[in-house]
């Protein structure tokens, strides 16, 4: 293995080497994973919410959704990235436990409308930050009731999910 | 990006009440563990921390550590979450104790889970049955949920759970072993920061 960066959650790291960035065992927090393929700068955030609400503006901008893509553009731009040629992939955003009162399986059978779950809306705010910005998404596994670790090479935009139950695939 | 320790001081002697305060609550779900089992249950001192949100799946054996977790929030006059988690091993081992004889075609795997989810309420319950003794308060557990799963995906709900505003956690955690069979599991206790000082005042060393 060589240089392993890893960015925990609430965390958010750029670079312009070729480093392959980490993160182990997400949950509902999504990988927000950009990249210029030309001037081969890359980063990752590892969010945590949907969105700040203004609250925590400033201070740890990568633990939102609406700030770290924001914030995580910045930075790129700044370590040399055109910001028309960043590409952006999201991993992550699942539900881990089921719902009390939902009938065990995480099924929606009822057909009721239940409450977005975090993961879910943590999916949604990013992609919603991304359209605001005008920030192509090219890869996305997101949602389902599973653990994954992401690895994403900063140079290429190669990105490795693997997960205990569902193997490894790259996007 | 975030200190040890910032934003929320405590003294030796309040981590100190803290950690007492696992010792009793731990104690308590011990006895109900081993009561179930009917072996010896062995208790690790109890660990009073604040940690930084990336820092928490480190407790249980890193973020990639496959576990199997019984989640509840804290209800009543308190706000927080409790946490059993057991390596999968353990899980399996623990649930094999449960679990006996002809299922008679029911999911087995179904009926452990459910073993799992039981217990981990039980203990969860004596937990806080016992520290609400202990500070005269009232903590209601919520119904449990389980998952098997990485450990730090596992985390991620329960520190979302709790850390809208905080970009660290207070973590009161206690180790079990049961002995001569090899499982090993962790009772951990997530409270909120305002319940933090409720507890610390109710145990004779509020914050100032």
């Amino acid at each position: 293995m060589n240089e392993l960066e890893n960015v925990g959650v609430a965390e958010l790291k750029v670079s312009n080497n070729s480093v392959v960035m980490a993160s182990f065992g997400m949950g509902s927090c999504v990988a927000v994973a950009m990249f210029d393929p030309l001037k081969k700068v890359g980063g990752l955030a590892h969010v945590m919410l949907p969105e700040s609400r203004g609250k925590d503006k400033g201070r740890n901008p990568a633990k939102f959704a609406d700030t770290a893509v924001e914030f995580l553009v910045d930075e790129l731009v700044r370590k040399g990235a055109r910001q028309k040629g960043i590409r952006c992939k999201i991993v992550g955003g699942s539900q881990m436990f089921e719902m009390p009162g939902s009938s065990g399986q995480d099924g929606d059978s009822e057909g009721k409308p239940k409450p977005k779950h975090i993961g879910a809306r943590n999916v949604e705010a990013v992609k919603q930050a991304l359209g605001g910005l005008g920030i192509p998404l090219v890869g996305e596994d997101t949602g389902g009731n599973y653990g994954r670790t992401v690895r994403f090479n900063t140079s290429t935009g190669e990105l490795e999910i693997s997960s205990i139950y569902h193997g490894r695939t790259v996007i | 990006m975030t200190g040890e320790k910032k934003g929320l001081p405590l003294t030796d002697l309040q981590i100190d009440a803290l950690r007492e305060a696992g010792n009793i609550g731990a104690g308590n779900a011990g006895i109900a563990l081993s009561q179930m089992v009917k072996k010896k249950v062995d208790l690790s001192v109890p660990r009073a921390t604040i940690l930084p949100l990336a820092s928490v799946p480190e407790l249980v054996g890193g973020p990639e550590t496959p576990v199997a977790g019984i989640y509840l929030k804290i209800l009543g006059d308190c706000s927080g979450s409790i946490l059993m988690l057991l390596e999968r091993e353990s899980a399996w081992s623990l649930a094999g104790l449960m679990v006996k004889g002809d299922l008679a075609g029911e999911d087995e795997t179904l009926v452990k889970r459910s073993a799992l989810r039981e217990t981990g309420s039980i203990l969860s319950g004596a937990y806080l049955n016992a520290l609400g003794q202990l500070t005269n308060l009232f903590f209601k557990p919520s119904v449990p949920v389980f998952a098997m799963d990485m450990a730090g995906a596992i985390m991620d709900h329960v520190l979302v759970n709790l850390a809208a505003s905080e970009d660290f956690v207070m973590v009161i955690e206690t180790d079990f072993q049961v002995s001569g069979v090899k499982i090993r599991g962790h009772l951990v206790l997530f409270p909120d920061i305002g319940t933090l000082a409720i507890i610390l005042e109710r145990l004779g060393v509020p914050i100032e």
